[in-house]
C-alpha cells in the first residue's frame, strides 16, 4: 500500500523561528502506517511558540490524520505551544473542533484498588463476611415467605409452581437414571470385592440398599439438581435482574419474593425427596444386575435381602435430606440470581456462585445431617 | 475524498415464517447519502437494517453494495463487504465484559495490524468525538443510556467505515445531545463521505439530517414513499404527511 500514493510528513521552521510548519501530503489513512504523534516530541522544544498546518498535499485523510493531529495537539497544550489548524481541510477541522467540545472528564479515570496478594485475600474475607448477613437476611426472608404461604397470603401463580415442578422434576430424571445407575454399579463393585474376602458377598444388597436410599440417593440428586436447576434459577433471576423486571414488580408492590422464589424453592422441596427416591430404585437396580451377572446372587435373595436391610428410618433419613438439600438448592439459586448485577458477565457469575454455594452448603448440610442422625440413633 | 459505496436494494422481501413483514422494497442510497428509514412501530425497519448489514437472509430480492449482491456472494466476499460497514444497534450492544476503550479497539486490533500506542490513540479521539473523553476504563453498566448509545457510535465508527447503519440514533438521549449526534452524523458525511442509513421515527432528526428516504407501511406491508423527507412532508402520500406531522393532517 506505501507507494506513491503514501503519506508524507515534513517539518520545516518557517521563516520566523518561533513558528513550525507542519506539512502533510498523500494519503493519511488508518491503514497507511501512519506515524506517531509522538515522533514529533523532539521538534516542539524551546524557541517553538507556534505551529501550523499545511495540507496543500493532501489528497486522503480519514481518522488516521484527525488522530494524529489531536495527538501534537495535545503535546502542545502540554508546553503551551499554541496550533493553527487553519491550514487543514475544514471537514478536519470541524471534527476536531467536536472533539474538543467536550472536555476530558479528569474525575473519570479509574482507581484499581490494590493488587497485591495480601490485599486480595482480603478483599475475598471482607467480601465473605459481609456476604453472610446478606445470606441471612434472605433466609430470614424466606421463612417469611413461607409462612406467608401457610397463612394464605402469599401471591403467586399456581401455574408458575407447576411449571417450575415440570421443569425441576420430570425432566431432570434422564440425568438422574444415568448418574444413579452408575453409582450403584460403582458402589456394588466396590462392596462386593471387599466382602468376597469373608464370604459375605449377599451383603451387597444391604450396602446398595441402605447406602443409596440413605445417603448417596440424596447426595447425588442434590449435586445434580445444583448444577441443572440451581444455576438455571440464578440465570433466569439474574436476567430478570437485568432486565429491571424484578424492579417492576416491586414498583407494583407484588412481592417479588413470594412471586419468584417462593414457587421455585416449593418446587425443589417436592421434587428433590421423589428424585432421591427415584435414584435410590434405580441405584438398586444396578447393584442387581452387578451381583447377578458378575457375582452369581439370584434375583430373589438380592429381593429378600434387600427388604430385610431397608426399614422405614432409612427412606425418613433419605427423604428428610433431599427434602433440605432441595432447598439448600433452591436457596443458592435464587440467592445468588437476586443478589445479581446488571450486566451479561453478572449472570455467568451469578450461575457459577450458585453451584458452588449450593455443593458447599450441601456437604455442610451432610455432614452435620449425618453426625446428628448418627448420634440420635437413627 | 474516499470512494464510497452506495447501496442498491432490488424487490426486497423480508418474512418471519409465514408472515410477510415487508415485501418489494426498491430503492438506491447514493454515496454521501443520509438515507432515512421511516416507520411506525413494528413495521419492519430494525428487520430492514438486519437484512442490509447480514444478520437475517431475505426472503426474496438481493441488497447490493457497489453492485455487488451480498446474499449471493462467497463467504469471503461477505466478511469484506461487512467491514466496510459500520452498525450501531438499537440498544447499544457493547460488550459488557469490555471496557469502552476496549470495545472501539476491538474492531481495530481484528482489522487493522496497528500497534497497541496507535490503537489507543485513535480509541480516546473515537471516544472525544462522541463526547465521551476520559471515559475509557468503564465498563457499559457503569455508563447512562445515552453515554452508551454514543459509546457504540463511537465502536461503529472504529474502522471509518465507508457505511454507517444507525437503528434509532437518538432514543432515550436528551434534546441537546440528540442534536449534537445529528450534528455529528451530518459532519461524518460531509467531511469523510460516509453514507449514513438512519432508522427513526425522531421527527426533528428526519427532517434535519435525512436527504433521502424511505416510508414502510405496517398496513401494506411495503414501501408507500421515497425521496427527499422534505418533499415527503410538502407532497408525500397521505399516511406519510401524517406520520411526519404527528397526525397534524390526514
Amino acid at each position: 500500500m506505501r507507494g506513491a500514493q503514501a503519506w508524507q510528513l515534513e517539518v520545516s521552521p518557517s521563516g520566523d523561528p518561533a513558528t513550525l510548519v507542519i506539512a502533510l501530503g498523500g494519503r493519511w489513512r488508518i491503514d497507511q502506517h501512519l506515524p506517531a504523534a509522538d515522533t514529533l516530541q523532539a521538534r516542539l522544544a524551546a524557541p517553538v511558540r507556534q505551529i501550523r498546518f499545511d495540507a496543500g498535499e493532501l489528497s486522503d485523510w480519514d481518522s488516521g490524520l484527525l488522530t494524529f493531529v489531536s495527538g501534537i495537539s495535545k503535546s502542545c497544550a502540554a508546553r503551551d505551544i499554541a496550533v493553527d489548524n487553519s491550514g487543514l481541510p475544514p471537514g478536519a477541522q470541524r471534527l476536531l473542533a467536536m472533539a474538543a467540545a467536550v472536555p476530558e472528564q479528569k474525575l473519570a479515570a479509574r482507581d484499581p484498588g490494590p493488587q497485591g496478594t495480601l490485599a486480595q485475600v482480603g478483599s475475598a474475607t471482607l467480601e465473605f463476611v459481609h456476604g453472610a448477613p446478606q445470606m441471612l437476611n434472605f433466609l430470614g426472608e424466606l421463612v417469611l415467605s413461607l409462612l406467608r404461604l401457610v397463612a394464605g397470603r402469599a401471591r403467586f401463580r399456581a401455574r408458575d409452581l407447576w411449571l417450575e415442578i415440570e421443569e425441576v422434576g420430570p425432566r431432570a430424571l434422564p440425568i438422574v437414571s444415568v448418574i444413579s445407575f452408575l453409582v450403584g454399579l460403582i458402589l456394588a463393585y466396590l462392596g462386593a470385592d471387599q466382602l468376597k474376602l469373608v464370604g459375605a458377598q449377599i451383603f451387597i444388597a444391604d450396602l446398595v440398599a441402605i447406602g443409596m436410599v440413605r445417603e448417596i440417593g440424596a447426595l447425588m440428586t442434590g449435586i445434580i439438581i445444583a448444577g441443572r436447576t440451581g444455576a438455571a434459577f440464578a440465570a433466569q433471576l439474574g436476567t430478570m435482574q437485568v432486565n429491571e423486571e424484578i424492579d417492576a414488580y416491586r414498583t407494583l408492590g407484588i412481592s417479588a419474593f413470594d412471586f419468584l422464589v417462593l414457587p421455585r424453592v416449593l418446587a425443589l422441596m417436592l421434587m428433590v425427596p421423589l428424585l432421591t427416591l427415584y435414584s435410590a430404585f434405580i441405584g438398586m437396580l444396578a447393584g442387581l444386575l452387578v451381583s447377578l451377572t458378575i457375582f452369581d446372587i439370584g434375583v430373589f435373595e438380592y429381593y429378600t435381602e434387600t427388604l430385610r436391610a431397608l426399614e422405614f428410618k432409612q427412606f425418613a433419613v433419605g427423604l428428610s435430606k433431599g427434602t433440605v438439600y432441595g432447598a439448600i438448592v433452591a436457596f443458592a439459586g435464587c440467592l445468588r440470581g437476586m443478589q445479581c448485577g446488571r450486566s451479561a458477565e453478572a449472570v455467568g457469575h451469578a450461575a457459577t456462585s450458585a453451584v458452588v454455594t449450593a455443593i458447599l452448603l450441601i456437604t455442610i448440610a451432610a455432614s452435620i445431617m449425618t453426625v446428628v442422625y448418627y448420634q440420635l440413633g437413627i | 475524498m474516499k470512494e464510497t459505496a452506495h447501496i442498491e436494494v432490488r424487490d426486497l422481501a423480508m418474512a418471519y415464517g409465514d408472515f410477510i413483514v415487508q415485501r418489494g422494497l426498491d430503492f438506491t442510497v447514493n454515496k454521501g447519502d443520509i438515507f432515512v428509514v421511516m416507520g411506525g412501530n413494528g413495521c419492519g425497519k430494525t428487520t430492514l437494517m438486519r437484512a442490509l448489514v447480514g444478520l437475517q437472509r431475505p426472503a426474496a430480492g438481493a441488497v447490493l453494495y457497489s453492485g455487488e449482491d451480498f446474499w449471493n456472494a462467497e463467504a469471503e466476499a461477505q466478511q469484506r463487504l461487512k467491514r466496510r460497514l459500520g452498525i450501531l444497534f438499537q440498544g447499544g450492544a457493547l460488550w459488557s465484559s469490555l471496557t469502552l476503550a476496549e470495545n472501539v479497539a476491538l474492531p481495530l486490533a481484528e482489522y487493522t495490524g496497528l500497534t497497541p500506542a496507535r490503537v489507543d490513540e485513535i480509541v480516546a479521539f473515537k471516544l472525544a468525538l462522541v463526547g465521551l473523553a476520559g471515559f475509557e476504563d468503564f465498563y457499559p453498566s457503569e455508563l447512562s443510556g445515552g453515554m452508551k448509545k454514543r459509546a457504540a457510535l463511537a465502536r461503529a465508527m472504529a474502522l471509518d467505515p465507508d457505511i454507517l447503519v444507525i437503528d434509532e440514533p437518538s432514543s432515550g438521549l436528551d434534546p441537546l445531545t440528540a442534536r449534537r449526534l445529528d450534528e455529528l452524523i451530518m459532519e461524518l458525511r460531509d467531511s469523510l463521505g460516509t453514507t449514513i442509513v438512519v432508522v427513526t421515527h425522531e421527527l426533528a432528526s428526519i427532517l434535519s439530517i435525512g436527504n433521502n428516504s424511505i416510508y414502510l407501511d405496517s398496513e401494506s406491508h411495503t414501501m408507500i414513499a421515497t425521496g427527499h423527507p422534505q418533499d415527503a412532508l410538502k407532497n408525500g402520500h397521505p399516511k406519510v404527511r401524517h406520520f411526519l406531522t404527528r397526525g397534524g393532517t390526514a
